[in-house]
């Protein structure tokens, strides 16, 4: 690679890192909306359940610990992109899918099992709103596991090269983006919401 | 290739530590009732937003090269707005709320 195409390579890179950062920033404040969204509807049950009923603490302590194992899977894949441990990447994706997918997995079951109950997004405000912020965060788990796997195949069949290598940086920064975003859904919600 | 990536294998340990902590030090808290009012809400802040902390810095790593300044500039924009949307709601609801509901 001569000098200047690797300068032209480094500024693209980095031009669509930002610009990825910049897209997670304006995710932050959808975010951002649908949590003031909860914490205004947060006690009108309507004679319905309050969090402190329905909120199985254990059970989000489990899903908390699976995500936060992921993002660090994630993570440290990136130091093996550097060593271009091909193997190495690809397994350690796939833990952080399969985690990702146990996540999205407990998610989908504790919202069953709160419809089966009959305390569906119909029955309250407050059960409207945790719904809509709860399962947009999963929405966008969801989404990161179909691009985690088609960048397992990316890497597969094109192997590590700049191209690759960009749209994995950004999966990463979401990745961690979505754990940050639970953790706020983890204390607010849940904790606060439990106690 | 230049190495871009950033972050060691050992910062995403200790931050992976941390988070384990700060997440079981806040779980605790509340199964076992440590706390109760507002003691328990502002420790619960706090444990809340150090663990994003972590993450932000040693996950995403936020302003800690030159280059992402401009990331820190957006990332501060975005903590602006979302503190006006925040204040203004709650604000906004909550004397809303005040005026409206009949006097239990």
């Amino acid at each position: 690679m001569t000098t200047d195409h690797l300068k032209h390579e480094t500024e693209n890179y980095n031009k669509t890192v930002f610009g990825f950062w910049v897209y997670l920033m304006t995710d932050c404040l959808l975010f951002g909306t649908l949590f003031v969204t909860y914490f205004v509807l947060q006690h009108s049950t309507f004679g319905g359940p309050s969090g402190k009923e329905i909120f199985s603490l254990p059970f989000i302590l489990t899903e908390t610990v699976v995500l936060l194992l992921s993002s660090f899977t994630c993570g440290i894949s990136g130091i093996s992109v550097n060593h271009h441990d091909k193997g190495r990447v690809i397994g350690l994706y796939l833990i952080t899918f399969l985690l990702g997918a146990t996540f999205v997995g407990m998610e989908l079951y504790e919202f069953t099992e709160l419809v089966k109950e009959g305390y569906s997004w119909k029955r309250s405000a407050f059960l409207s709103s945790y719904f809509t912020l709860v399962a947009t965060h999963g929405f966008h788990v969801s989404m990161g596991l179909i691009w985690i796997a088609v960048m397992i195949f990316q890497i597969y069949f094109k192997g590590l090269t700049w191209i690759v290598h960009k749209r994995l940086t950004c999966l990463r920064l979401f990745w961690h983006f979505l754990d940050v975003v639970w953790i706020f859904i983890f204390t607010f919600v849940y904790l606060m919401g439990a106690s | 290739m230049t190495d871009i990536e950033h972050g060691s294998f050992k910062s995403y340990v200790l931050g992976f530590t941390l988070c384990i902590l700060l997440t079981l030090v806040a779980y605790f808290i509340v199964v076992k009732n440590l706390m109760t009012g507002l003691m328990l809400n502002i420790s619960l802040f706090i444990l809340g937003f150090s663990q994003a902390w972590v993450q932000l810095v040693l996950f995403l790593h936020l302003g800690k090269e030159s280059k992402s300044r401009s990331n820190l500039l957006i990332f501060l924009f975005m903590v602006l707005i979302l503190a006006i949307i925040f204040i203004g709601s709650l604000w906004i609801m909550f004397s809303l709320n005040s005026r409206v509901m009949p006097k239990m």
